[in-house]
């Protein structure tokens, strides 16, 4: 705490509170039992530097209070009758807001100073003691992982400024390490320092570092026998499942035991191989530009543009600090979508959450709770994407028990890059010997060091420190911006960005190009000083790229960083010495074969045994169907997500087209963008996820396909020019004695990527990029929380023209509905089993050849404008996907059950049965001859009306079985959620 | 004829110069994006234009207060060159980010650098994104609503509740009609929340300096530059992008009277 720091304390003005008090307020009473009279937030500036009063007086005025509605102060403190709880962030943690200032108080004043917020919770209650306040603190408004927190008694008139400088007393230096020892100090060695690298692993380091050829040319840069920690970081990294996708890569033995299998046994070299890429090969389509070889995959949109799309996991960042884990997460992709090809804008993002149960009682030791998480993650998503200016156009919440611990946090991001930029293509990197690593954006702390290796291991209680960061928004916005004037000037060859793995990753991968590269250390900018080498190269700081830059073009690109207000520095040469060769001022403290960097990484063998499961069957009792609508309605994964979606901006950049919510709210099955203004192409993105299938994960995967495939065709993408995206979070699929049943969770994984395999091939949509999560489990002490394998499919597709996609809602009265798609008994793992708390056999398969000729109909229906609504029929079944379009109209419509293609008689199955390949379509009376004819040879069965009042019938012949009133559903609905 | 010209900015988290420079061409007017450092280091600059468009966006992460860090920047760096911009009565249009920055650098409802009112923080104390119906002031002396009557538009920000400093102001304001549009529901009429989105005073949307000439608004005109971007679109309800009026009658004034 600086003799010299100085303290602005600002507040609503008179009887105005923050929009937040009173809900605060309210939790803070729920919580301690006592009653909260008044709750008061402070806005708190931290001003380390010399300023005089007239000066205080002046910030407080021009820049930090708001003269209409705030007041301010720098002598006493505000609410000093009150309990005070302040929180501010920890040392080295990002502070946006406190970056922000530093600039403000630079145009005020012309002076340079460091400002930290913080925030005073004022409180007037009784408490009994400090420790009411501090478990207030803990609890509901600061997150230990990132902040710190300070208690002020009422009267205590502290006003001490809180300055949260990180002050690292110590001296770089680069460590020798010594390999040449046993296997258990080798192990012993790996967990010490966080490297996950196991055994194997480490012994195929310690035997390359042992061959004298290596020894020798290691000895010319003044390197000893030893292995450095530079070194021995830098693999763990590049190593980490992470990075090299080891699991997907692996050697399998692959068997089945028991009742209900065939018995088969089998060898897979590389599920990756055999099942993914395979995939993209065998249905070679014309519009795949990239796959699988750069940060995202590219596909062709029009003549002169292609579209760039990523979909990232940051499962287990979320769970510890869910706002920065999902900001950071955002960010990440959009970053991830930057380097993908010279770098394309984004223009749309997508998110996929999965989180426990908001009334969740029953929540392990060391977790956040599943509501904090979800409106951490939320904020998160809001600030990530609605600050930069991207969209968020489709999503999805899944509520289930097993994610309380582990939530899943999955974010996309699409973008267009032109296709050529001059004589050159923007899917090819290139790098010439020469050319300059120059590295823009923010600048290098401890932050995030170990995330790569981090997220490749489970979660245990009590992490904490450097592996959770927050994302900067802004910063990253003028890299954005910043990129792209310098990619249309052509000023460098080749981007990536800088994420898990910080510069050891990006410059490493980037110098695969040129066949070497050098980096010099002690040129990284710094946040703080004190870093060491290893420190300096893996971390993870935010809102950095790196490009390969021609050394002519490095005075244009420091010139444009300039007036961009983004910071560009050369950290590196890129050269064609084979080594990947890492400098700390004139000392080497790195020299690795590049070869070895990222080929020397032993292939795991694994074994994966595939048993037949037992699923505890549903209590079915008595059920009116009606009832059973309505609770439907406002269960969980059902109701309305309009809280988190209204949150997002899904019109920036002014292409919106079909929005998350259409009309009265109705949920959209895909989004539908126009990515160039004054044109009419259309892009759709949608996804498929379903977790609650996992009897057989073949069969869920395909699901997965099937379900996103239906949603982008439901909003009117072109059947036949769909690309689509695969995300495995699984839990750990390794065999062990802390993980007895790993063999199975392999096996579940082989068989969701063949599920996949066989959906992408059959329905013809290549796999153009993917990513996979593989320790989503928690730990606490012996006891091992784990999510469900949970795959979710993104995909994109081409809307020739965008006036022709389609919304959910019904239109008019007399319009003619259509059921699509044949229903079975097929309730396993359905939302209406759930109801009478159970799972059960006999999930829903997908008919592949049935669907194919369905969709390309429906397409081709859609595309003449002869839809006037589509909704694909997925969670609840035909029932709820019926009520949700008359909801959406706010109209009333009339079905019969027999009407529609069906291998059931099961009232129950008919209604609530979610198989696969269905859709409800609505179409002009006068198109539906037409629409028909187009349909022809497919299970398309007109099965009832649009009414004119407000009536949802759903009969069985002359029976209703449902009749309700659309406004009462909608109440229900719109209200399930508690946030 | 003069032509309309127009300088959109952008940098430091504007986040929608496209779409904006992109509602001024398709209303017939040229438009070009320029950094606001650009404007900064060299304000003299601004003359080259006639019209002025301050985007939406999250300049500086709104960080302390929306548009607080940039409107501090261009008054402390180019407010001669904003004055003369003003006082040769060329046109200025400030959307969401853009609307706050002009009322927190004193340019609105009044050109002399005093902050007389605010947008601050949502009554639901939450950013939201939802369509809004607009009623225009059909008496504002406005340039950009003339002929308009009703307006259906997005909203897409957590600090747009308008609060003038005293009752006088408003007075004042509502007395020389400079509160251009109101936020009303599906019927026109007054209401509160959802459709006055944010609890702005006397459902405020927008305002205006006396000659009209200076126009700020919450809702975003650019982003419905086209009939599919209007959430009933699907059901028939919109033939065209009807954001695109306030543009063309910025651009119109400007070839009439400029």
């Amino acid at each position: 705490m600086g003799g010299n720091a100085r303290r602005i304390e600002v507040r609503p003005k008179g009887a105005l509170r923050d929009p937040r008090s009173a809900s605060f307020a309210k939790e803070a009473e729920e919580l301690s039992k006592v009653k909260v009279s008044d709750f008061a937030i402070v806005k708190v500036y931290n001003i380390d530097g010399e300023l005089g009063k007239e000066e205080l007086e002046k910030l407080g005025r021009e820049l930090f209070a708001d003269p209409v509605t705030e007041e301010f102060t720098f002598a006493e403190p505000y609410y000093n009758d009150y309990w005070r709880i302040e929180v501010g962030f920890l040392p080295g943690m990002t502070d946006n807001e406190g970056n922000t200032a530093r600039q403000g108080v630079k145009d005020v004043l012309g002076k340079d100073v460091d400002v930290y917020t913080s925030r005073v919770y004022a409180i007037k209650a009784e408490f009994e003691d400090e420790a009411v306040p501090a478990e207030i603190a803990k609890r509901m408004l600061a997150n230990g992982v990132i902040q710190a927190w300070r208690i002020y008694e009422p009267e205590s008139d502290t006003f001490e400024p809180y300055i949260p400088r990180v002050d690292l007393d110590h001296a770089p230096v680069a460590e020798e390490i010594d390999l040449q020892i046993s296997e258990e100090r080798l192990m012993q060695l790996s967990r010490e320092r966080t490297l996950a690298l196991s055994l194997d692993e480490m012994k195929a380091i310690k035997a390359h570092f042992a061959k004298g050829i290596v020894a020798k040319g290691r000895e010319k840069f003044g390197l000893g026998k030893g292995i450095t920690d530079v070194e021995l970081e830098a693999l763990a990294q590049s190593w980490s499942e992470h990075c090299k996708h080891k699991i997907f890569n692996a050697k399998i033995h692959y068997s089945e035991e028991g009742d209900g299998t065939e018995g088969k046994e089998e060898e897979i070299d590389s599920i990756f191989d055999t099942y993914i890429k395979s995939a993209t090969d065998e249905v070679r389509k014309p519009y795949v530009v990239s796959v699988f070889k750069d940060n995202g995959g590219i596909i062709k949109f029009d003549p002169e543009n292609d579209i760039a799309v990523k979909v990232e996991t940051h499962n287990a960042p979320s769970a510890l600090d869910p706002y920065g884990g999902a900001l950071t997460g955002i960010l990440g992709v959009n970053r991830d979508v930057l380097g993908t090809g010279l770098g394309a804008k984004p223009i749309a993002n997508v998110n996929m959450l999965c989180f426990g149960f908001l009334d969740e009682k029953d929540v392990p030791k060391g977790c956040l709770h599943p509501k904090r998480i979800a409106k951490g993650v939320v904020k998160g998503i809001e600030h990530g994407g609605n600050m930069c200016g991207i969209p968020t156009v489709n999503g999805s919440i899944v509520f289930e028990k097993c994610y309380t611990a582990r939530p899943l946090v999955y974010a996309g991001t699409v973008g267009i890059l032109p296709h050529m930029i001059g004589e050159r293509e923007t899917a090819r990197k290139e790098i010439k010997p020469g050319y300059l690593a120059v590295m823009t954006g923010g600048r290098i702390g401890k932050d995030g060091i170990h995330g790569a290796t981090f997220s490749s291991q489970q979660l245990t209680t009590g992490i904490t420190g450097s592996v959770v960061q927050i994302g900067d928004p802004i910063t990253q916005k003028k890299v954005i911006d910043m990129t792209l004037e310098a990619r249309d000037l052509r000023l460098y060859e080749a981007i990536t960005d800088n994420g898990a793995g910080g510069l050891s990753s990006s410059i490493g991968e980037l110098a695969q190009f040129s066949g070497g590269c050098e980096v010099y250390l002690d040129k990284c900018p710094l946040k703080y000083p004190g870093l060491d080498p290893w420190e300096i190269l893996l971390s993870e700081s935010q809102e950095r790229m790196t490009i390969a830059v021609p050394p002519e073009k490095l005075e244009a690109v420091m010139k444009l960083a300039k007036k961009h207000d983004a910071e560009a520095t050369v950290v590196g040469k890129f050269t064609d010495s084979g080594k990947f060769h890492i400098m700390f001022g004139k000392s080497t403290v790195a020299y690795i074969d590049m070869e070895f960097l990222h080929g020397g990484v032993p292939q795991l063998k694994l074994k994966a045994v595939w048993r037949k499961r037992m699923l505890n069957p549903p209590d079915r009792k008595p059920l009116e169907h009606g009832e059973a609508l309505r609770r439907l309605l406002a269960s969980p994964n059902i109701a309305s997500k309009w809280w988190a979606i209204r949150q997002y901006d899904h019109e920036v950049q002014g292409g919106s087209a079909i929005k998350p919510l259409m009309y009265n709210d109705a949920p959209s099955d895909a989004g539908v963008i126009r990515p160039i203004l004054g044109k009419k192409d259309g892009l759709a993105i949608a996804h498929g996820i379903c977790p609650r299938y996992i009897e057989d994960a073949y069969w869920m995967a395909a699901n997965a396909v099937d379900e996103g495939v239906r949603n982008a065709v439901a909003a009117g993408a072109k059947f036949g020019y769909l690309a689509c995206l695969d995300n495995f979070s699984w839990p750990d699929p390794i065999k062990g004695p802390k993980n007895p049943d790993g063999d199975f969770k392999l096996a579940q994984l082989v068989r969701a990527a063949r599920g996949m395999h066989d959906a992408a091939v059959a329905y013809g949509i290549p796999i153009i990029s993917g990513k996979d999560s593989m320790k989503n489990d928690y730990y606490v002490g012996e006891e091992k929380y784990s999510v469900t394998p949970t795959l979710l499919v993104t995909v994109v597709g081409k809307v020739d023209d965008v006036a022709t996609s389609v919304s959910s809602d019904f239109k008019g009265t007399g319009d003619v509905i259509y059921v699509l798609g044949t229903t079975s008994n097929e309730l396993g793992g359905s939302e209406y089993y759930k109801l009478h708390g159970g799972v059960g056999e006999g999930m829903p398969r997908v008919d592949f050849k049935e669907n194919v000729p369905l969709y390309a109909a429906l397409s081709r229906a859609i595309e003449k404008g002869l839809v006037r609504s589509a909704h694909d029929a997925s969670d609840g079944g035909i029932a709820l996907a019926f009520a949700e379009c008359a909801m959406g109209g706010a109209i009333g419509a009339d079905m019969d059950l027999s009407l529609m293609a069906r291998e059931t008689d099961e009232e129950a199955a008919m209604l609530f049965s979610e198989s696969a390949g269905r859709f409800i379509v609505s179409v002009n009376e006068k198109d539906a001859f037409r629409f028909e004819k187009i349909m022809f040879g497919t299970k398309t069965k007109k099965v009832g009306r649009v009414r004119g009042d407000k009536r949802v019938v759903v009969r069985f012949k002359d029976g209703n079985l449902i009749n309700e009133d659309v406004f009462e559903l909608r109440e229900l609905w719109y209200g399930g959620l508690k946030w | 004829m003069v032509k309309a010209k127009a300088l959109v900015l952008n940098g430091y988290g504007i986040n929608c110069p496209y779409e904006t420079a992109y509602a001024i061409t398709a209303s017939g007017g040229e438009s070009e994006i320029r950094h606001a450092s650009e404007i900064i280091e060299n304000p003299a600059l601004l003359q080259n234009y006639n019209l002025l468009a301050l985007p939406g966006g999250f300049s500086f992460g709104d960080d302390i207060a929306s548009a607080k860090v940039l409107a501090n920047r261009l008054k402390y760096r180019a407010k001669d060159a904003l004055q003369k911009f003003v006082d040769d009565g060329k046109l200025v249009i400030g959307i969401c980010n853009g609307f706050q920055a002009l009322v927190k650098m004193g340019l609105l409802p009044k050109p002399d650098f005093v902050q007389r009112v605010t947008l601050t923080y949502n009554a639901s104390g939450k950013f939201e994104d939802r369509w809004v119906r607009l009623k225009m002031n059909v008496k504002s002396p406005c340039v950009f609503t003339k002929g308009i009557e009703y307006l259906d538009l997005p909203v897409r920000h957590g600090e747009g509740r308008f609060i003038p400093a005293s009752r006088e102001i408003l007075e004042e304001m509502v007395g020389k009609q400079l509160t251009v549009c109101y936020y009303v529901n599906s019927r026109g009429e007054f209401a509160d929340y959802p459709f006055n989105p944010n609890g702005s005073v006397l459902n405020v949307a927008g305002i205006c300096n006396e000659n009209g000439r200076i126009f700020g608004l919450m809702p975003h005109p650019e982003a419905f530059n086209h009939f599919t971007n209007h959430p009933g679109w699907t059901r028939g309800m919109v033939k065209q992008g009807e954001g695109l009026k306030i543009f063309r009658n910025a651009v119109e004034h400007i070839e009439a009277n400029l």
